[in-house]
């Protein structure tokens, strides 16, 4: 199991350094699950590259969401994770920002439904995803302060 | 109410609030319908009535107190959301569940799947207009909770799957009400059939309608029934198997029609299968085995050694006041939960308590098409097409 993780990231990692050398910072492979780090300027191409590329394949968009590092640096982490349902395999992207500047490609072009995930991560932890077609709140209300899923931000809440 | 003048002022549209109180949004669902007479121009949906900030409050706890939050989620499935969150912690951990458990576990998460396709199938029948069929359908889903309640002590929220297996052996001569359930089932969803597959009114008011092609279905990460019924045979059991299910023989129904009429299909198709899955299980399940497996500080001991050794009372006493802590890394586990994709992120940073939970909720993610589904069609379709996608707000909004 480990070994067929590991020999799949190989081939991941292999295509899309062939396609640009700088497109993946670093690779680990942890209980069988393989991330790949890409550099936030190179997100949106990438992503496009791991759907199109036939030796690739990643259809499906199963899930984005954030983790906040709070207070190390570059604080947030964004987690894609994506499947290709024809070759059975998984991968998970994995983009880091800083808390200055959490913004990020939307990816809304590449998979239509990153749509809500992307409104939700920015709903909760105010990332940022610059050409998403309407980036506002969906769990909390309009007027709502703060985002509460940042790591500053009390459980029992700010009020 | 207000009306909405095109730039050109000839045609005029109609705004239309529908919900969130309305009894066809299966809870507090709102949809802002833009309307041409009676035709659907756009729909824009509102959530978030039922948000409860359930990752936040993972935060706070530790990872087994977590599990009480799981049942909350998709109350309609709540073994599906155990099963998954605590595959994810046992992943995160590298532990090994017994294989009694293993196949306890889908014994009761595809119960789970009966029960909720039955919620699903009276409230989409009612919804549609069929009375009778909601009635049936709760009279059964009922047996199951009692199967739930007898196994875990709880209808709903059973908290039955914790870290590594089971949180009580289940009762002597349990099986005996699943196999009667089991004997029962297929001749009533036979009546089910009877009332609806050929029914005028019923194909009328589903044929045709809600349809989605195959590839915007995929990138809209649609998942479960909704995407079996576009003819993409994508189920996490059998696409990445966990908790022993490579070794149980059931299909994957498929269908191409994509359509209300086509998901109610495969949906009732899958009741059967999963009576299948239960039959097998049963066999397989042996009648005396651990439930839960060996690793002191995570899983509790039993209560035998906690009386009579002392490290075994230390273990209990640790895992309940500070709770153990898993190694720092992030995992990501899919479950084919009776909506589709479920999936449990966890990331750990070495501490007791959760660093980042996420819920992957197929509601949240499905709800994103309706406006697809329904756009161009007619307002009472958009009763058909809530239906149809089989979504739970506590689950949407976590």
């Amino acid at each position: 199991m480990a070994e067929r993780a590991g020999q799949e990231a190989t081939v991941v990692v292999e295509r899309l350094r062939s396609w640009n050398p700088r497109a993946v910072e670093s690779f680990a492979e942890f209980r069988g699950e393989v991330t790949i780090v890409i550099p936030r300027e190179l997100l949106r191409d990438a992503a496009e590259r791991l759907r199109e590329d036939p030796g690739l394949d990643f259809n499906l968009l199963s899930d984005l969401t954030c983790v906040d590092r709070f207070p190390l640096e570059p604080r947030f982490e964004l987690y894609y994770q994506l499947t290709s349902i024809q070759r059975r395999r998984k991968l998970c992207l994995r983009v880091r920002l800083s808390g200055g500047d959490p913004a990020a490609d939307s990816l809304t072009s590449v998979w239509p439904g990153a749509n809500w995930m992307e409104r939700e991560v920015f709903d909760l932890f105010g990332i940022r995803f610059q050409g998403h077609p309407g980036l506002r709140r969906i769990l909390l209300p309009d007027d709502w302060e703060g985002h509460p899923l940042r790591k500053d931000f009390p459980v029992e809440g700010s009020r | 109410m207000t009306t909405v003048e095109t730039a050109t002022g000839a045609a005029k549209t109609m705004v239309l609030n529908m919900g969130p109180q309305h009894p066809s949004t299966h809870g507090v669902l709102r949809i802002l319908l833009e309307l041409d007479g009676e035709n659907v121009v756009t729909a824009v949906p509102d959530i978030g009535y039922l948000h409860t900030g359930i990752e936040k409050s993972c935060e706070a706890k530790t990872y087994s107190q977590a599990i009480t939050l799981t049942d909350r989620i998709d109350y309609l499935a709540p073994l599906s959301n155990n099963l998954a969150y605590c595959l994810a912690v046992e992943k995160l951990l590298g532990l090994e569940v017994p294989k009694r458990a293993q196949y306890i576990r889908v014994l009761l998460t595809e119960l789970t799947r009966i029960a909720s396709h039955l919620v699903w199938l009276g409230t989409h029948a009612i919804d549609l207009g069929a009375m009778s069929v909601f009635l049936y359908c709760f009279r059964e889903r009922e047996e199951v909770l009692n199967i739930f309640e007898m196994v875990s002590g709880q209808r709903m929220m059973t908290s039955y799957f914790r870290i590594g297996g089971l949180a009580l052996e289940p009762p002597a001569g349990w099986l005996a009400p699943v196999e009667r359930f089991l004997d029962m089932i297929p001749g009533r969803i036979d009546e089910y059939e009877d009332l609806l597959t050929r029914n005028r009114i019923w194909i009328g008011r589903t044929r045709g309608v809600g349809y989605i092609s195959a590839e915007d279905a995929v990138a809209l990460s649609m998942t479960g029934p909704t995407l079996r019924a576009a003819g993409i045979p994508y189920d996490n059991r059998k696409v990445f198997p966990y908790s022993s299910y490579n070794e149980f023989d059931f299909e994957i129904p498929v269908r191409t029609d994509s359509d209300c009429y086509g998901r109610y299909l495969i949906r009732v198709a899958e009741m059967r299968e999963s009576v299948k899955i239960v039959r097998q299980a049963m066999a397989k399940i042996p009648p005396e085995g651990p439930i839960r497996t060996e690793a002191p500080g995570i899983v509790p001991p039993d209560r035998e050694k906690m009386k009579t050794e002392m490290e075994a009372l230390i273990y209990h006493f640790k895992i309940f006041t500070e709770g153990f802590s898993p190694p720092p890394g992030e995992t990501y586990v899919t479950i084919e939960s009776p909506r589709g994709e479920l999936g449990v992120f966890i990331a750990s940073d070495g501490s007791p308590k959760p660093l980042r939970v996420h819920f992957r909720a197929p509601s949240f993610v499905n709800l994103q098409a309706l406006p697809r589904l329904v756009e161009g069609r007619l307002i009472a379709d958009v009763v058909a097409c809530i239906g149809t996608i089989d979504i739970v707000l506590g689950e949407v909004d976590r």
